[in-house]
């Protein structure tokens, strides 16, 4: 027997944290570099108007993105009041309830599949069962497919927070009397908050830079929101629309969109966790 | 409990409670009145494997009962049975009688909200739920119970003190029940038990994860509660068993192989294999 050299295994843990540091500088470094990117070319396209006017007709000056960024606002706000209900019930179901079952194995296998489901596709089976009977594009076939796109995401996260919270809380919660739903909704629910919040926030933030199922379904439109039954205005649909145009002051629109959006869930996502973090640590 | 005591004053049955007397014709060691639970044949099975075989045990009402054993030998097993908390798994089931002031409690019919209310249970590791120490003590009592804030002020300022912990929480009634210390935490949840006014107390291995200061306090805790709570507990610790308990049982393998006072036990076992156990030869 031979002592392994000090030297070597000094090398290799060099190599292997070395590997490790590396691997994670090119993600952020992507990270930083799309948001430098979309600073650069958006910011100057940011000015009081932007909020508060809607589109203009190519080459005539003024214009904003006000009427799509309500539009986006309230199609995620509505898709959000779909998807999350149930996609945290479905959650609950697998983690508390039917997990094992075989009802159980058939959700889980679905919610997997609808996570690596194209966009797009849902787009087009939600023109096919809501815009073709309805006879329009609207607002209302927008938010359900942006909640179809919500729930696997808020599905599964539920379900792992909720098998992270040890099985000795519920236990002590049902010792005392309480009944199941009480303890899941009471004690475990509370017990997961943190890991809760983040997948409903993974999901918002997954589907409010969606484009593809939109397209099919809420389409786009230069006026202002006045009724969800008919084309509903949004961001996506409209950076979609003026990046593939001629026009350099659409363009510009175009990156000053592309900016609002990744600010908006960059902030939306740092509010929530400082919020979390202030309220641990108080 | 109020049934058992008089009985015992009125007919001395106390000096019996210390020595009592086996006879050939009845295992049982308590007069029936003494008894707040009594297993009959309980078997236990996880899936195909069974796990305890044929318990049968007096617990003495508002007296300490402590369960001994080695590692895997049923001792926690058996006592989930006695709030049914183990119906929270699948493949998990028991047969036989475990009689709850003499009603069988697994019984499908019996409210187990309500037996649980009786029946309360401490774990190994302290559970505080993530909210306040308040909410945690009033959690159980807004389970069963209506009442005005001041009344529930007043029921989980008395559980704490109960619980010997107000002194150390009265100015942090409104923190999170996780910001307490390890030994604080466990205490808590005593206190969250106590609250609903349990008549049972079932403790699994309280002080395993406790340091030994913390684990003394328990202990005290433990002794002082026994005049208004039947107790029962797990412990792989010896030496905790002989200090807290009135009647130790003996496991190995599933099966009761000696009960009988604490005393009895440790000094001058009958059977052979309890010997071993209790001066350390095996487990």
């Amino acid at each position: 027997m031979k002592e392994k050299s000090i030297a070597g295994r000094r090398f290799r843990d060099l190599l292997v944290r070395g590997l490790a540091c590396l691997a994670a500088v090119i993600g952020i470094a992507f990270l930083a570099w799309i948001l430098y990117v979309v600073m650069a070319h958006g910011l100057g396209a940011i000015n009081w108007d932007f909020f508060t006017e809607r589109p203009a007709p190519p080459g005539m000056e003024g214009g904003g993105m006000g009427s799509a960024i309500v539009g986006t606002l309230v199609l995620t706000g509505l898709a959000m009041l779909i998807g999350v209900p149930i996609g945290l019930l479905a959650g609950v179901y697998l983690a508390e309830f039917g997990g094992h079952t075989r009802l159980g194995e058939c959700v889980r296998f679905t919610t997997n599949m609808l996570m690596g489901t194209p966009s797009i596709i849902i787009g087009v089976f939600v023109y096919i069962i809501m815009v073709v009977p309805m006879k329009n594009f609207s607002g209302y076939a927008g938010a359900v497919s942006l909640a179809i796109i919500m729930l696997p995401v808020v599905t599964r996260t539920t379900e792992d927070m909720l098998q992270l919270v040890p099985s000795a809380l519920r236990e002590s919660a049902l010792a005392l009397g309480a009944p199941r739903w009480k303890v899941t909704l009471g004690v475990v629910f509370r017990a997961a908050k943190n890991g809760l919040i983040t997948g409903i926030l993974l999901a918002v933030a997954r589907v409010s830079g969606e484009t593809a199922p939109l397209l099919f379904t809420a389409l786009n439109s230069p006026y202002w929101l006045s009724s969800l039954n008919e084309p509903t205005g949004n961001l996506t649909v409209t950076i979609f629309n003026y990046a593939m145009s001629p026009y350099p002051d659409w363009q510009a629109m175009a990156w000053g969109a592309s900016f609002l959006i990744t600010a908006g869930v960059l902030s939306a996502t740092v509010f929530t966790r400082s919020l979390l973090w202030f309220r641990s640590h108080r | 409990m109020d049934k058992a005591t008089t009985l015992q004053v009125k007919h001395g049955l106390a000096e019996v409670a210390q020595e009592p007397v086996m006879t050939a014709s009845s295992s049982r060691l308590l007069d029936a009145a003494q008894v707040k639970i009594s297993t009959r044949n309980l078997n236990f099975y996880y899936g195909d494997h069974q796990a305890l075989i044929d318990n049968n045990l007096d617990v003495a009402a508002n007296k300490v009962t402590a369960i001994i054993g080695p590692s895997g030998c049923g001792k926690s097993t058996h006592l989930r049975t006695y709030n049914r908390i183990f119906e929270l798994y699948r493949h998990q089931r028991v047969s036989g009688e475990i009689l709850l002031d003499g009603k069988n409690l697994l019984d499908p019919n019996w409210d187990i909200l309500e037996l649980r209310r009786r029946v309360g249970m401490i774990f190994q590791k302290p559970t505080p739920f993530s909210m306040s120490v308040f909410d945690n003590v009033a959690y159980g009592l807004r389970l069963h119970y209506r009442m005005s804030r001041g009344e529930m002020q007043g029921r989980v300022e008395t559980a704490l003190r109960q619980a010997a912990l107000w002194e150390e929480v009265k100015d942090k009634l409104d923190q999170p029940g996780m910001a307490l210390s390890g030994g604080q935490q466990q205490r808590l949840c005593m206190a969250r038990a106590i609250a609903v006014e349990p008549e049972v107390v079932l403790m699994d291995e309280p002080t395993s994860a406790i340091d030994p200061v913390a684990t003394a306090k328990i202990e005290d805790l433990i002794s002082s509660l026994k005049n208004k709570y039947t107790i029962v507990i797990v412990t792989h610790n010896m030496q905790q068993a002989a200090r807290i308990s009135d009647y130790t049982a003996f496991f190995y393998q599933g099966q009761i192989v000696e009960f009988g006072p604490t005393k009895n036990i440790f000094t001058k076992p009958a059977k052979k294999q309890t010997e071993d156990y209790v001066t350390g030869r095996f487990g």
